[in-house]
């Protein structure tokens, strides 16, 4: 008998699980130390950037990062928990971008400006999803992809062919409300040696922001709605047979992961105080957001987390680092060229095969995996 | 004389080219377990992917308490109260065992009472309740695939071969869990090609070959009758006990 009881513990569905961490993070806790570890580095380091790196590349790295965080998470909510392959993401991202752009330009440097460009550029990204998804979520996968792929392409044309509205191949540059431009002084005398300006409270705009965002859609996979979605994506047939409208569920997801998208735009574009085809449209982009899930392992909130710190500071170093090797190796032969920094894509590329062959769960998937 | 809870008039079945129910004509009683039995290939599984829309009719009605649910969609058929446990079994492997029959309750969360009934029925999966589906072995598996099927309570039941398979010993347990689902007045209409289990089981029964229905009756007769089992079956009831 008392092994029953003990028994009765684990379903007991009133008992509240875990603390406010727990709860902070919607009940899906790391579960192996090691990656417990890792993403707490990346969170201090990342709240901590201004002040313990000087320069602007470190916090321009940082806030990269910030961005792509939400955009990976974004789309790992379609690809990893929904099993919607969509080339269109980059369409959502550069709609937030040139949302921001356009409204503070065109309506001047001000909050209320911000505000704007943003909400309309969610309303339009919503009104697109919902067209999208209603339209193609019901064919099949592949040929859903090449619908987004053709979106897509359509929206970078129309980007460069409007070039009244969006400032065409050289895009938008426009000046950002007071608080957070350089010039502005939050506090008059530096802060563990940094200066408290216009450009740490964007830094911690971004920060903040994607944080939020990131919370949100960890509490959006873990809901519900969320496991209806990993349902579908495991079996659409079984989870309509349990009643789930699987076309609503998945213009759901596309419609949430392409406000979250937009949101990451905005960011980056306050951020680089500019918005053009390149920063936001781009279809290096997209491939860079597959990478990115690829690493950091698919159907993993944290995976978006690990991959985007990886790729980005990847991207922003690895160049630098091989200038160092080469000089540092000047006389031993053949060694310098291999590693010339000129040839830093192609290591980033062999980096990638190699970290992709070696992980194919993704690192997130790895680390977990080690722990059981 | 009350309507049956399911009744199907001349339900005929395409496949692509291939024309697979051939005008099928039963009835499900409310509050009974009816059997469907058959060879390989007779269109068990077809009549239940039918009836839940997987497969639309090409012809042919099917009614539901009342209602035409020929034309309805899947989930349409579901929410009208039919669940439906497949084959395959149709458990989501990467969801934990919670997550499985918590998904299925989709009114809202799972009844305290119930989940300890369905508990009571299927004990083994108290010990997995927190770990991925896929973990566990093929006659787990399919006490899963029909604790969810009752998370919350169904108007009627379509559950496929569920003791294909299975142990022995598994396949005694899922017996007794049926009597208890049909001591709790659940409506069930179960494929079976295990004669011992239907016939320990089943009220009435429906005997089909080749996309037709060839039999149907109380389960008691088919039972006493070794040679109509003979004739529609290929077997015996001692044969298999």
């Amino acid at each position: 008998m008392s092994s029953s009881s003990t028994l009765t513990l684990p379903f007991d569905e009133t008992r509240r699980r875990g603390g406010a961490l727990s709860e902070l993070l919607s009940s899906d806790m790391p579960r192996s130390r090691a990656l417990s570890l890792i993403l707490l580095a990346i969170l201090v380091v990342l709240a901590a950037t201004p002040f313990l790196f000087p320069g602007s590349q470190p916090i321009g790295t940082a806030a990269k990062i910030c961005v792509f965080i939400v955009l990976v998470a974004s789309y790992d909510l379609l690809l990893g928990y929904s099993g919607i392959v969509s080339f269109a993401h980059t369409m959502f991202f550069g709609i937030g971008g040139y949302g921001i752009a356009i409204a503070l330009e065109r309506l001047g440097p001000t909050w209320s400006s911000v505000a704007v460009g943003l909400l309309a550029a969610l309303a339009l990204s919503a009104v697109l999803a919902v067209a999208i998804g209603l339209l193609s979520l019901r064919v099949r996968a592949i040929f859903f992809s090449m619908i987004t792929l053709a979106v897509a392409s359509a929206a970078a044309v129309l980007a460069s062919q409007l070039s009244n509205i969006t400032g065409g191949e050289d895009g938008l540059s426009f000046q950002l409300p007071p608080a957070l431009r350089p010039a502005f002084r939050l506090l008059s005398e530096p802060l563990f040696g940094t200066a408290v300006n216009g450009r740490l409270v964007a830094y911690y705009l971004v920060f903040f922001v994607a944080l939020l965002v990131f919370l949100m859609l960890l509490r959006i996979v873990n809901s519900p709605f969320g496991r209806v979605l990993q349902a579908i994506r495991e079996n659409e047939f079984r989870a309509e047979a349990l009643g789930y409208r699987v076309v609503a569920y998945r213009t759901a997801a596309s419609v949430i992961s392409a406000l979250a998208a937009t949101v990451a735009g905005a960011l980056m574009a306050l951020w680089l105080r500019y918005n053009g085809p390149d920063t936001t449209l781009s279809f290096s982009i997209m491939i860079d957001i597959l990478l990115m899930v690829v690493i950091g392992g698919m159907g993993t909130m944290y995976g978006a987390v690990i991959g985007a710190a990886l790729f980005v500071l990847a991207q922003s170093y690895l160049q630098v680092l091989m200038e160092a090797g080469s000089t540092a190796l000047a006389g031993v032969p053949l060694l310098p060229n291999l590693i010339h920094p000129d040839r830093w894509l192609l290591w980033l590329g062999a980096l990638f095969v190699i970290s992709v062959y070696a992980f194919p769960g993704g690192i997130v998937g790895r680390l977990r995996q080690a722990r059981q | 004389m009350t309507e049956p809870l399911l009744q199907l008039s001349g339900v005929h079945t395409h496949i692509g080219p291939y024309h697979i129910l051939h005008g099928v004509d039963f009835s499900v009683p409310a509050g009974e377990l009816t059997m469907l039995l058959g060879r390989n290939g007779a269109g068990k599984t077809t009549t239940l992917r039918t009836i839940m829309g997987l497969w639309q009719a090409s012809s042919g009605r099917i009614r539901f308490d009342g209602s035409d649910i020929t034309e309805r969609s899947t989930p349409d058929i579901a929410r009208a109260g039919i669940a439906y446990v497949p084959e395959s079994m149709g458990i989501f492997t990467d969801l934990t065992v919670r997550e499985n029959i918590v998904l299925a309750a989709r009114s809202g969360p799972v009844d305290k009472n119930r989940l300890d009934w369905i508990l009571g029925l299927f004990p083994a999966l108290k010990r997995f309740w927190n770990l991925p589906a896929g973990n566990l072995s093929g006659g787990q598996k399919q006490m899963l695939a029909i604790a969810r099927a009752i998370a919350e309570p169904r108007r009627l039941l379509l559950i496929d071969e569920p003791t294909k398979g299975l142990a022995p010993v598994m396949v005694r347990s899922m017996i007794e869990a049926f009597k208890s689902l049909k001591a709790a007045g659940e409506t069930i209409l179960l494929v079976e090609q295990n004669f011992y289990a239907a016939s320990a089981l089943g009220d009435s029964v429906v005997v089909m070959d080749d996309g037709r229905i060839v039999h149907s009756g109380p389960m008691s007769e088919l039972v006493a009758d070794q040679a109509l089992q003979q004739r529609l079956l290929g077997l015996s009831l001692d044969a298999h006990q």
